[in-house]
């Protein structure tokens, strides 16, 4: 399911997906503002979608979290790599 | 998911963690380059550059049933969370009418 890619000089990013902040202008004062009100997820809150790179048993491809409905996912963060997590 | 680059993931797994586990990390060890997923799901340390220890059980139907987030110091417990995640599956599985407590004792609620 997850499309591969080739591995590059550029390095592979990703992001949150879908639901845009609404358009329209953004003056500096209101993207200060919105930084100011970021909060935590919900619990019984849709998770935000994303596409991120991964690696995968020796492949690079790219994980989409909404391509994993109908199952149950563990998404963990962790500070970096070489170190436990 | 870390902030670190797949191919930083490749020489982990292909060089320490294939050699503890057999056949390396068997999911997907996600990139995520400037903290832009971790910010959306608040647990990104700006000062520090870094995702923090955020771990969240997300549903069959994409809804976030629970997280935990714990400074650098503190791994995770590996039982704990399945623990929750096998409680949260019983739980959906009888619609709801029955609960799991710790060590698996089934409880009805009242």
């Amino acid at each position: 399911m997850p499309e591969e890619f080739k591995a590059g000089c550029a390095r592979p990013t990703g992001g949150p997906v879908g639901e845009k902040a609404k358009p329209g202008q953004q003056d500096e004062k209101e993207s200060f503002h919105k930084k100011e009100e970021r909060h935590m997820i919900m619990v019984g809150q849709k998770a935000p979608d994303f596409v991120s790179p991964a690696y995968h048993k020796g492949k690079f491809v790219n994980i989409k979290l909404s391509e994993y409905l109908g199952k149950w996912v563990l998404l963990c963060f962790y500070p970096g790599d070489f170190t436990f997590v | 998911m870390s902030v670190d680059s797949v191919f930083v993931h490749k020489m982990w797994n292909d060089n320490e963690l294939s050699k503890m586990v057999k056949g390396g990390v068997p999911y997907p060890m996600l990139s995520d380059a400037g903290g832009k997923v971790g910010s959306v799901y608040g647990v990104y340390d700006e000062n520090a550059g870094v995702n923090t220890r955020g771990r969240f059980i997300i549903d069959p139907d994409g809804v976030v049933q629970g997280y935990e987030v714990l400074t650098p110091p503190v791994g995770r417990n590996v039982a704990e969370s399945m623990r929750q995640v096998q409680a949260f599956q019983l739980v959906r599985n009888s619609k709801g009418t029955e609960a799991t407590h710790p060590a698996g004792n089934q409880v009805k609620p009242l």
